[in-house]
C-alpha cells in the first residue's frame, strides 16, 4: 500500500494537533480561500512586526479552517515553517513547497528549508490533492503580500 | 429476461483494467460518468472508418450516410423517452441543454416574474436561472431539502408569477426522486413551464416525456454508456417553437442576408456547426445496449444495490447516509459522511484499495449546506456493478475508519 507514503505520520499528527489554529487578534491581513472543487476553506490571518534590519518579520498567522487531513495538517506545518522568519525568507520556503507540490513525487526537498513540509512529497503525485496541501499556503502567501503592500505601515 | 452482472461487465473494456496497488477496479462513479460498452466505442470508430463525412453539408455519399446516422441516432434518442424525433435536440451536455433554454427564455421573462427552482440542484441547473433571473429582475425562488434530504414541496411556492420550474429528475447526491408529474401539473394549472433535469434521471430508469408532460427534459450522454460530448434537449414541439435560438451560425439558418437572417424550425434551429455524428452514434449504440438490458432491468438492478448499499453503511458507526434510507423513490446515488474523516480522506483510502468513488459538494453545494455537511463522499451504481462491489465499499469505508483512527 502506498497510503503510508501520503500520509506521513508526521501529517497525521499534524491533523490530529494542529499548530497555531484559532483566530487572533491583531492582524494586518485577513483572507478567505476556497478549493471550489471540494468545498475545503480556509480564513486566515497574518500579523507582520519590522524586524531589526527593518525587514518585516511574519509575527503571527492564525487561521481557522475546514477541510481534509492534508489541507489541515499543512497550514499547520506551514504556520510553524513562517512564524518568526523574515518575510522574505518565509516567501521563500512557500516558493520551495510550491515546487515541491508541482513536482510529481520527483523532486529531492530541500530538508533544511522545509523541513516537516519534506513529508508531503508523497502527495504530490496524487494531482486531486495538490490544491488540498496548497490551500494554507497559498492563502497565507496572498495575506502577507496584501499586509506588505497595505501602507507601508512595517517597512 | 437475466440480469448477469457477470456478462455485462465483459462489454465494459475499462472494468478489466487494474489500477492501484494491482487492484482491480471497482467503479463507483457512474454519476460522474458512465463507463463505455465495446459497442459504444465501435460504432464511433466505424463512423469514423467508414462514414466520416459532415453531416447536413455536402452531397456526397459520406456526408449523406453521416447525416443518416445523425438523424438515425435522433430517432433513437426520441423512442427512447417517447418524444416525436423533431422535439430531440442534441446538445454538448445537459449543462448546455439547461443554459440553452435558460438563455432562449431572456425576452419572454421580465421584472416580477419568478422562476422556480430547487435547494437540491446540481450547479448546472441553479446557476443558469441565477443568471436568467439576474439578466431579467425576475426573482429566483426554491423549494427547501427537508432534514431526510427529500424535496419540500411548498404549494404556494408556485403562483401565476412563476414563469418556469427547473427541477432535478433525481438528485446526484442524495438520490431522491421528487414528484415530478405532481409538480408538473400543478406548475402547468399556473401557466408555468417545467424542465427537469434528467442527467441522474433518464440513465437510471424507464422515461416517458409524454407521460411526466414536462416541457423540457435535458439529459447527457456520457452518464448512460454514451460518449462524452453529446447531450440532449427534449422540449414539447411548441415549446421549443417558441423560443428564439441561442447557439447561432451555420445549419440552423434558413436565409443568412447582409441585412438579417431567419432561422430553421426546431430541433435544426438549436443546432449549428458540423454536428456530432460520431457521438450520435456512439449515443444511439449506448440506447441499444440499455434496451436490451431493459430499463425496468436496470433500474431494479440499481434498486437492489442501493437496497445493499443502505443496509451495510447503516451497520457502521459513524457512517451517515444524506438523504433517504429506504430505495423509495430514490435511486441508486449513496452520499454519506465518515465521521471524523473528510471525505477526501476516505475517497483517497477506497482509492488506494482500487474502489473509484466521488467525494466533495459534487456540484449540489447548497444542498450540502442544507443537510449540514461541508462535503460528502458519494458512490454511485450502474448496470455492471455487482454486489461484491457494493460490499468492498463497506469494508473500504471501515478501512478508512480504522486507518484515520475514527
Ligand atoms: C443532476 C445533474 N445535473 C446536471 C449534470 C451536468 O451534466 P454535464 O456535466 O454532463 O453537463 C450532472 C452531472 O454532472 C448531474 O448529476
Amino acid at each position: 500500500m502506498q497510503l503510508e507514503s501520503m500520509y506521513q505520520e508526521i501529517i497525521l499528527d499534524h491533523y490530529r494537533n494542529p499548530h497555531h489554529k484559532g483566530l487572533r487578534e491583531p492582524f494586518d491581513a485577513e483572507v478567505h480561500h476556497v478549493n471550489p472543487t471540494c468545498g475545503d476553506e480556509v480564513t486566515l490571518r497574518v500579523s507582520l512586526k519590522d524586524g531589526a534590519d527593518g525587514e518585516a518579520v511574519v509575527e503571527d498567522v492564525s487561521y481557522d479552517s475546514l477541510g481534509c487531513s492534508i489541507s489541515q495538517a499543512s497550514a499547520s506545518v506551514m504556520t510553524d515553517l513562517v512564524i518568526g522568519k523574515p518575510a522574505g525568507e518565509a516567501m521563500k520556503i512557500s516558493d520551495a513547497f510550491l515546487e515541491l507540490m508541482q513536482s510529481k513525487g520527483k523532486a529531492e526537498p530541500d530538508e533544511d528549508l522545509l523541513e516537516d513540509a519534506v513529508a508531503f512529497a508523497g502527495v504530490s503525485r496524487y494531482p486531486a490533492r495538490i490544491k488540498c496541501a496548497l490551500l494554507g499556503w497559498m492563502a497565507w502567501k496572498d495575506a502577507t503580500a496584501r499586509a506588505l503592500s497595505e501602507g507601508g505601515q512595517h517597512s | 429476461m437475466t440480469f448477469d452482472v457477470e456478462v455485462i461487465r465483459k462489454d465494459f473494456p475499462a472494468l478489466n483494467r487494474l489500477v492501484r496497488n494491482g487492484k482491480p477496479l471497482v467503479y463507483l462513479d457512474s454519476g460522474a460518468t458512465s463507463q463505455k460498452p465495446a459497442s459504444v466505442l465501435d460504432a464511433e470508430r466505424e463512423f469514423y472508418e467508414r462514414h466520416n463525412g459532415a453531416a447536413h453539408r455536402g452531397s456526397h455519399l459520406l456526408s449523406e450516410e453521416g447525416t443518416e446516422i445523425y438523424e438515425g441516432a435522433r430517432a433513437t434518442v426520441a423512442g427512447f423517452i417517447g418524444a416525436d424525433e423533431n422535439e430531440v435536440v442534441f446538445t454538448k451536455a445537459a449543462t448546455e441543454s439547461v443554459n440553452l433554454v435558460a438563455y432562449a427564455l431572456t425576452s419572454s421573462v421580465k421584472a416580477g416574474d419568478e422562476i422556480l427552482i430547487s435547494e437540491m440542484e446540481h450547479h448546472a441547473n441553479l446557476v443558469p436561472w441565477q443568471q436568467l433571473a439576474q439578466r431579467t429582475g425576475a426573482t429566483l425562488k426554491w423549494f427547501t431539502v427537508t432534514p431526510e434530504g427529500r424535496l419540500d414541496i411548498d404549494t404556494s411556492l408556485i403562483t401565476e408569477r412563476t414563469k418556469i420550474v427547473a427541477l432535478t429528475g433525481q438528485s446526484n447526491v442524495t438520490g431522491a426522486v421528487p414528484p415530478i408529474a405532481e409538480v408538473t401539473r400543478l406548475a402547468h394549472q399556473a401557466g408555468a413551464l417545467v424542465l427537469v433535469d434528467g442527467a441522474q434521471l433518464v440513465p437510471h430508469h424507464p422515461v416517458d416525456v409524454k407521460a411526466l408532460d414536462v416541457d423540457f427534459l435535458v439529459f447527457s450522454g456520457h452518464k448512460m454508456l454514451g460518449p462524452l460530448g453529446l447531450g440532449v434537449l427534449y422540449g414539447k414541439y411548441a415549446a421549443l417553437e417558441a423560443l428564439p435560438p441561442f447557439l447561432t451560425g451555420g445549419d440552423m439558418i434558413e436565409v443568412v442576408r447582409m441585412e438579417g437572417s431567419t432561422f430553421q424550425p426546431p430541433p435544426m434551429r438549436f443546432e449549428t456547426g458540423v454536428p456530432p455524428a460520431p457521438e450520435a452514434a456512439g449515443l444511439a449504440a449506448a440506447i441499444d445496449y440499455l434496451g436490451g438490458l431493459g430499463m425496468e432491468n436496470v433500474a431494479a438492478h440499481e434498486r437492489a444495490l442501493t437496497a445493499r448499499a443502505l443496509d451495510a453503511l447503516r451497520e457502521i458507526k459513524g457512517v451517515r447516509v444524506l438523504g433517504p434510507d429506504t430505495t423509495a423513490d430514490r435511486g441508486g446515488a449513496v452520499a454519506f459522511d465518515v465521521d471524523g474523516v473528510h471525505p477526501h480522506d476516505v475517497s483517497q483510502v477506497l482509492d488506494e484499495l482500487g474502489i473509484a468513488v466521488r467525494a466533495g459538494h459534487h456540484c449540489a453545494w447548497p444542498l450540502h449546506r442544507a443537510l449540514g455537511v461541508q462535503a460528502s463522499t458519494r458512490a454511485t451504481f450502474y448496470v455492471y456493478n455487482s454486489r461484491e462491489e457494493v460490499d468492498a465499499l463497506a469494508d473500504g469505508i471501515r478501512y478508512a475508519q480504522k486507518f484515520f483512527g475514527a
